[in-house]
This record gives C-alpha cells, sequence and structure tokens, in this order.
C-alpha cells in the first residue's frame, strides 16, 4: 500500500549546520497493518511523517501510495488519502468555528463548492458519531470548538479525521500533550477507529509499553534510520527489558565507531 | 445630517466589509484596500461619462477589485512575500493604474453625469424627498451583499475560509489548497471594497485617486468600533456588527468635523483621530481581555 524508496531528508545542504534527518529509509506498509514507532528525540521519526503526509519533500528517494507517485503531490492533496493527528490538539480544529461547521468541513476532503452541505439531516449523522465519543458533544454542536478541553478536541480531530476515511492514517504522539485519563480515552478510542474502519495506521509513540502492545509491527529509528523493525510473533513476545537493552546496544555500537573515527 | 451620516456609513460599509474578510476572517492584513478603493471610483467614473449603464459600471468593478485583490495573493502566495508587503506593491502599482484609467488625471467630476443615484431620485422623483430615496436605496443595496455574503460563509467554501484564518493547517489536512482559499478570500474582499469606492464616487460627484489614503485604517476603525457593539459567533450578527461599526464611525467623523471647530480642529485632523481611535479600541479590548483572564483566575473552578 505504501512503498518508500531509499528516501532521505538533508536539512540545511552544504552548509556548517548540515543536518542528515533521514538517511536512506526503505519501507513497506500493508494494508490494514497498524506499525508503532519508537525511537530518541531526533531519530527523524516526525521528519518521516513530514515527509509521508507532503509537509516537506524529500532530497532523494521516492514515496508510493497505492502505487502512485506521490513524492511530488503538495501536502493538500495527500491529505485526500493520509490523515494525520499532532500531539497538539488545537492543530486538527478551528477554534473559533463552532463544532457543526468543523465538521462540515471534515466531512469530505479536497475542494469545497458553493454547495451548502450543513443540513438537519448531516446533524444527525454528526450527532450519531459524537454521541459515541460519549463526551455529551452531540448537544453542543453550536458551540465554538475553543470552548473545549483539550481531550475533548483531539477525540474530535480522531472523529474529523475517520469520517473522511483516509488510507492511511499518521499518529505523532497525539496522546502526549494529555492528562493520564484523557491520554487513556484517546488512545482507546483511536484503537477503536482502527478496528471499526480497518485503518492502516502509524503511531509514534514515547511510550515503550504502548508500543509492544499495539499493532502488529514495531520500528525503532536511530539517527535517520530505521535500526530494528519486527512484526508478528516476534514483537508479540518481545519485552521491554529487551527493547531497551536492543536500544542501548545499538547506540553503543555508533558510540564506539565515532571513537574510532576520533582517535 | 442624520440620513448623510446613514447613507455614508452605508456606502462605506461595503469597503468595510471588505477589510472584516481580510483582517477578521482570514487574518490577512491587506493594504491593497487604499488602491482598490480609488479604483472602483475612477473606474466607475470613466464608464459613466462614457455613457455605460451603471449596473454594467459595478460588475466592472467588481471584477477589476478581485483582479486587484487576486494580483496581491499571487504576489503572497508565488514569492512568499508577507502578506502586508504583498498588499502595499499591489496598492502602489494601483496608484499608476488609476491615473491611467483617468487618462492621466488626478481626478474627474462627475457632476453633470448621469449616476445610479440620479437614476433612482428619478425612479421615485417628486413623492419622497431626495435624501429619504437615497437612504432607503443604499440601506436595500447593503442589506443584499449582506445576506449574499452572510450566505456565501455557510457554504461550504465559506466556513472553510472561516477555518483559513484560524487554523491553516487544519485547511490544509482536509485536503484543501490554502492559495486558492486566500486569492477567493482577497479577491472577493478587494471587490467589495472597489463597489463600495464605485458609489463613493458617484455620491459624491467625483473621482479622486487619492481618495484611497487611509481607507483601509478608517475600515479598520469601523469594524473595531463594531466589535464593542455586542459578542457572537455567528456570521449574520458579526457582519451586522460591521456594518453598524461603520456607521457609528462616520458619525465620530462628522462630529469632528462640525464640532471639532470649537477645539481648533480641521478637517485634515481627521486621520489622526481615526489613528487615536483605533489605539483607545487596542487598548480597551486588551483591557476587557484582560479583565476576564483575572475573572477566571479568581473563579474556583479554573484552581481546581
Amino acid at each position: 500500500m505504501i512503498k518508500i524508496h531509499s528516501l532521505s531528508k538533508v536539512f540545511h545542504e552544504g552548509t556548517v549546520n548540515e543536518n542528515r534527518a533521514i538517511n536512506n529509509i526503505n519501507l513497506s506498509v500493508k494494508e490494514g497493518d497498524f506499525i508503532t514507532i519508537i525511537g530518541s528525540n531526533g531519530a527523524g521519526k516526525t521528519t518521516l511523517f513530514n515527509l509521508i503526509s507532503g509537509n516537506i519533500f524529500p532530497s532523494a528517494g521516492r514515496i508510493e501510495i497505492n502505487g502512485r507517485d506521490v513524492t511530488k503531490d503538495p501536502e493538500y492533496r495527500r491529505a485526500a488519502y493520509v490523515g494525520r493527528i499532532f500531539q497538539n490538539p488545537t492543530m486538527g480544529t478551528a477554534e473559533t468555528m463552532t463544532l457543526e461547521d468543523n465538521m462540515t468541513i471534515a466531512y469530505y476532503k479536497g475542494c469545497k463548492g458553493l454547495r451548502k452541505s450543513l443540513n438537519n439531516k448531516l446533524r444527525d449523522f454528526f450527532r450519531e458519531k459524537l454521541s459515541d465519543l460519549d463526551m455529551g458533544l452531540e448537544n453542543r454542536l453550536k458551540d465554538n470548538v475553543g470552548l473545549f478541553s483539550g481531550g475533548q478536541r483531539q477525540a474530535l480531530t480522531l472523529l474529523m479525521m475517520v469520517i473522511s476515511k483516509p488510507d492511511l492514517i499518521l499518529l505523532d504522539e497525539h496522546t502526549a500533550a494529555l492528562d493520564p485519563g484523557n491520554a487513556r480515552m484517546i488512545l482507546n478510542l483511536t484503537l477503536k477507529y482502527v478496528e471499526e474502519y480497518k485503518l492502516t495506521t502509524m503511531m509514534i509513540t514515547h511510550n515503550m509499553g504502548h508500543a509492544i502492545k499495539y499493532g502488529n509491527r514495531l520500528l525503532m529509528m536511530d539517527s535517520g534510520e530505521i535500526i530494528y523493525d519486527i512484526e508478528g510473533d516476534t514483537k508479540k513476545s518481545i519485552t521491554r527489558e529487551e527493547l531497551i537493552k536492543k536500544f542501548e546496544v545499538i547506540r553503543k555500537k555508533e558510540f564506539e565507531n565515532d571513537e574510532v573515527l576520533l582517535s | 445630517m442624520i440620513e448623510g451620516i446613514l447613507v455614508e456609513g452605508l456606502i462605506y460599509g461595503i469597503m468595510v466589509l471588505g477589510v472584516f474578510i481580510t483582517f477578521r476572517v482570514l487574518d490577512f492584513p491587506d493594504l491593497t484596500v487604499d488602491g482598490s478603493f480609488p479604483l472602483g471610483a475612477v473606474l466607475m467614473a470613466v464608464m459613466l461619462i462614457r455613457g455605460f449603464n451603471p449596473l454594467v459600471g459595478f460588475l466592472a468593478v467588481f471584477a477589476a477589485g478581485f483582479a486587484a485583490g487576486t494580483v496581491t495573493a499571487l504576489i503572497h502566495n508565488k514569492l512568499k512575500v508577507p502578506n502586508l508587503l504583498a498588499g502595499i506593491l499591489t496598492m502602489t502599482m494601483l496608484y499608476s493604474i488609476n491615473i491611467r484609467i483617468l487618462q492621466n488625471r488626478a481626478n474627474v467630476p462627475l457632476i453633470r453625469t448621469d449616476t445610479v443615484f440620479t437614476y433612482v431620485t428619478k425612479l421615485f422623483g417628486g413623492t419622497v424627498p431626495e435624501g429619504t430615496v437615497l437612504l432607503i436605496f443604499m440601506i436595500a443595496v447593503v442589506l443584499i451583499i449582506k445576506v449574499l455574503l452572510d450566505l456565501f460563509f455557510h457554504t461550504d467554501i465559506g466556513l472553510t475560509l472561516g477555518a483559513l484564518g484560524c487554523n491553516e493547517q487544519m485547511v490544509i489536512t482536509q485536503g484543501v489548497n490554502p492559495e486558492v482559499l486566500k486569492i477567493v478570500g482577497v479577491g472577493l474582499s478587494n471587490a467589495l471594497v472597489a463597489v463600495s469606492g464605485g458609489f463613493a464616487a458617484q455620491y459624491l460627484g467625483f473621482a479622486d485617486v487619492n481618495m484611497g489614503i487611509g481607507i483601509v485604517v478608517s475600515g479598520l476603525a469601523s469594524v473595531m468600533i463594531g466589535e464593542f457593539l455586542f459578542r457572537s459567533n455567528r456570521i449574520a450578527l458579526l457582519t451586522l456588527r460591521v456594518l453598524l461599526g461603520s456607521i457609528l464611525f462616520k458619525g465620530i467623523m462628522y462630529l469632528g468635523r462640525y464640532y471639532g471647530y470649537y477645539i481648533k480642529m480641521t478637517p485634515n485632523d481627521l486621520k489622526l483621530i481615526t489613528g487615536i481611535l483605533i489605539i483607545i479600541s487596542l487598548i480597551l479590548s486588551k483591557n476587557k481581555k484582560m479583565l476576564t483572564l483575572l475573572k477566571k483566575k479568581e473563579s474556583p473552578e479554573v484552581l481546581k
């Protein structure tokens, strides 16, 4: 479904600040995959998401989605089949507009016309979907989204993303800015939607436990490379300690390499 | 006198609606307005002198204003220039274009030319006083524009325009090209401004290439005065607020013009007064925000 061929991204190329954020990554994601991604800060996880969603363009390599080369497609065009949720719950909704207006904008992706989609039938559909969230939002269609809490807004962002039925969803630590209760709620909601809509998912997380527990494949990233890739039973049976050890071993090797270089 | 303030407030209100779209809805501070207002005035004047029907004139003026806005949006989109600079560029270029439209003159009188207002007064001639006819006509025109604008902001593209000013990333995430939206929004705004200029030229009886100086500031002042009237998140009330703000602003300017004499003020000081009015509005709204913040802090709910 998604094929990434020798993808690289270099920031500030040719200057002293040159930074190889993504280094020759090859990745193939199958339909229905739920991939968790872990890695330290600066490993290139978010850059990889930015490249897939089209927020930035690669220095080299190709990205294919559903057999189509999208490497040069701008972000708004890819958004029709790639849904993305950010860590910041305010990124996914327009706070000065009402809940029903926000959902109308999200109802179908792509170019909008002079047609007026919002009617009572659509409101009923929104109410039905909102009542699934179990937050009482179905009674607040005319309230500004800015009045909602971070958890409510992130749940709404999730809902707005799934009603447009994307092929792939990218979750960038989407529970990290929430309190533990809300984070759990958003995670459960995510799992429910992934199941219900059969969504192909890539999720960045800082929680090793979540990375192991959820999904069918796990990627570990470091210095712009995928250094560890397990799926199926291997992934299910791995423990937190093994994962941390794996990470340390790879890290140490690198450290030694550096020493060799410096000596 | 009251009629004059109302008619002027309504004519300039069309311009203020345009300023409201860019400054408040799109969050795109657009200074093209200082050029597109006289563009509407001079184009209208030339077309009327050439004997075109005012309605045809308004269509041309609308299109010209939209084109001016498109140029600003394109400069901003394609060259990644800040929106303020893009507007200033277009505004400056329009100054020369406006003089060209007037065939190398700086102004043109419309005293002996039939305008939309002479047509309307002829239509109701005699039975009702001229001032009342003008007022009713302008109320009808502005109401139609306002309702059309309200309807537009309820369509899918209108809603997305509203979201653009608040959260551009969200608009991109929903698969909409923000560059196209900016062209639509800034274009529409300047089209309204130009139409307002077209009305102003016919009302004042002349068109002048300098009649746009400070227009965007007076428009912004009107928007801000309106914001003190009431709060709402419904577009129909927001546009109503804009029009009321425009009329109030004209009222304040009238007071300045006629009674400022007693404190040795001249009409030349009005631009200074407009600027001070904006600064006062900013201070007041800032204090208002601080007040609400303080109240929030005191409430136990937030302390919890």
